[in-house]
């Protein structure tokens, strides 16, 4: 979305009708993003103030929520779950990169036959739904004892994430010019040598955002993280669950810990918001 | 990919082909290998597995009980009120998401693709809600915007109606609505950015013409803007449905899959961790897997057909 200077929205037309549509435009992202400011304000209001009806704008602020959610108060902490979640997301990015590098460069800079049905094989596997084999793999981790294992998740996410990536590294490597593959080919550099030293640095804003998708969609996953871990390898959406049903006073609590928990996507999502609809929509739409 | 992929292949091609040894094809063929290997392993197994044990009568609680009985899962699966109801669940709540964000993505990319002060940060505004964690803006909705006693909407209802305003028990009394709700509001930014995407490849010269002959703006939005959006309204639609069929986080957090509101996914899960019905929940996921596969089927022609536009054109 590069194109905001050269938008296909027609000259620009002045005058009343222009503002008027502004101003909804403006409404319209005020009224979608109410719910989060909303729920930002309360993370810093008391619980007494957060559960007032009609709502207290003015109440006085204070941190206590997020002290209470950091275990600083007693109660259980949430680093662990956040660790995990960190240990699933990286290490399953960085793994689903390590395969998805040769992968698209054989789909791409040099294709082997058919790719095109190597690449849309990847694509059909996105739409096999998670359920699909949630039972086998449930049974499998745990005759393998892997259940409550945050590797299970590591693997899983990677299967999850491998076609997004492909799809995305294919369209950012077809864009490497080739003259300069082949030149270090006859400098007699290796795959490995060519892939990491000469391919990946012209690549790296498109690996860039690739892996910041990657790392979106393996922190938000529930439905493993939920059947495959327990007490030692519970993830942060996990740890949210925890908050499903109410527990009297805690609105003020449960905005602070959904912020918290949400600020690794906020930031990746913000970071790699040009390239989101290309991920998102497995590459079909640039 | 442009023009310069064809050429690639014709100068890479001569080269490889002229020692027309099997190494060199695996050679080429090797990068591949371990992504696919994976993949299959991974995604593929488990499936025919889940297909196996569908046609196993098979509680987990009474593993020396198990044995074969062919369709007797996926009757049960379609004669049970409850899982049936599943089934009609998951197709209304799909269908409902994904039409009204949609249009809500629609009417939002239009406004985004004029110029205006500010653009840049209310496309970031309306962005957000989609980057918050599932599970996070389930819980938003539920216990910060439904509450009955202290929640949002109906601390906004006081507001405005005094003390004698409506203080409905929203997620109560309208279960589906309520999850339908949370996940418009989450999706809808997802269809603005296809949308919009869709309209800025627009051809900006066709449209000078078109307003040059002095069609107006609703003629240009009918004779230009829809037809050129067409593939990518299917594309959200598809895409869209894709993910919706298999939501699970706001139907378990919002309300447990209760009142009502059990889609296939959670019922699945339901089916087999709670009630280890493990033959039957295998039924139930080969059922959600039928109704991707079609969805799936339109949905890969879509981005094929704008795959191989942009392979061979650009």
């Amino acid at each position: 979305m590069s194109g905001i200077a050269t938008a296909a929205g027609g000259p620009r037309r002045p005058g009343w009708k222009g503002t008027g549509l502004g101003l909804v435009a403006w409404l319209a992202g005020i009224v979608f993003v109410l719910p989060i400011a909303w729920m930002a304000l309360t993370s810093f209001h008391s619980e007494a103030d957060a559960a007032t009806n009609p709502p207290s704008l003015t109440a006085s602020l204070t941190f206590a929520s997020y002290r209470e959610f950091f275990g600083l108060d007693g109660g259980a902490s949430p680093w662990p779950a956040l660790i995990n979640s960190t240990t699933a997301s990286v290490a399953s990015t960085v793994l689903t990169l390590l395969l998805a590098l040769p992968a698209a460069y054989a789909l791409s800079v040099r294709p082997v036959k058919k790719w095109t049905d190597v690449l849309f094989f990847f694509l059909s596997t996105k739409m096999l739904p998670a359920v699909a084999g949630l039972l086998p793999i449930y049974l499998f981790a745990k005759n393998a004892g892997l259940l409550d294992n945050i590797w299970a998740l590591v693997v899983l996410y990677t299967a999850m994430n491998l076609p997004i990536a492909v799809w995305m590294m294919q369209s950012f490597l077809s864009e490497v010019p080739v003259a300069i593959i082949e030149a270090a080919q006859i400098d007699g550099a290796r795959l490995p040598t060519v892939l990491g030293r000469v391919v990946a640095p012209i690549a790296l804003p498109g690996i860039a955002a690739t892996a910041l998708i990657c790392f979106i969609f393996s922190w938000n996953e529930l439905l493993f993280a939920r059947v495959l871990t327990g007490v030692v390898a519970e993830t942060a959406p996990v740890f949210l669950t925890g908050f499903i049903t109410s527990q009297g006073l805690f609105l003020a609590k449960v905005c602070a810990a959904s912020l918290v928990i949400s600020l690794p996507v906020l930031a990746a999502g913000f970071a790699a918001q040009d390239k989101l609809v290309q991920g998102l929509s497995l590459g079909a739409v640039k | 990919m442009t023009a310069t992929t064809t050429a690639r292949v014709a100068a890479v091609q001569p080269r490889t082909a002229r020692p027309p040894s099997r190494l060199r094809a695996w050679a080429t063929r090797a990068p591949l290998l371990p992504a696919l290997i994976f993949m299959i392993a991974v995604t593929q197994l488990p499936f025919v597995a889940t297909l196996v044990i569908s046609f196993l009568d098979w509680n987990a609680l009474y593993p020396k009980e198990r044995h074969f009985t062919g369709f007797g899962n996926y009757s049960q699966v379609l004669s049970t009120p409850e899982l049936r109801k599943s089934v009609w669940t998951t197709i209304l709540l799909t269908v409902t998401v994904v039409l009204v964000s949609l249009l809500l993505g629609l009417l939002l990319a239009l406004l985004l693709d004029r110029r205006f002060r500010g653009r840049a940060a209310v496309r970031t505004m309306l962005i957000a809600p989609f980057l918050l964690v599932p599970v996070a803006s389930a819980l938003l909705w539920k216990h910060v915007l439904f509450n009955p006693e202290y929640g949002l909407f109906n601390g906004v209802l006081h507001w405005i109606g005094g003390d004698g305003a409506p203080q409905p028990d929203w997620i109560s009394q309208m279960p589906l609505a309520a999850v339908e709700a949370s996940l418009v509001w989450q999706w809808t930014p997802f269809m603005m950015l296809i949308l919009l995407a869709g309209l800025q490849s627009r051809d900006p010269q066709l449209i000078e013409a078109a307003r040059m002959d002095g069609a107006g703006d609703w003629q240009v939005f009918v004779h230009i803007t829809l037809p050129h959006l067409r593939r990518y309204l299917e594309l959200g639609v598809l895409l869209g449905s894709i993910y919706i069929v298999q939501n699970f986080d706001a139907v378990f957090t919002i309300t447990s899959g209760g009142l009502g509101t059990a889609n296939l996914p959670y019922t699945v899960y339901q089916t087999f961790y709670q009630a280890h019905e493990n033959g039957l929940a295998s039924a139930a996921g080969v059922l959600v897997v039928i109704g991707s596969i079609v969805i799936a089927t339109f949905a890969l022609r879509v981005v094929s057909s704008l795959f191989r536009e942009e392979v061979s054109g650009a």
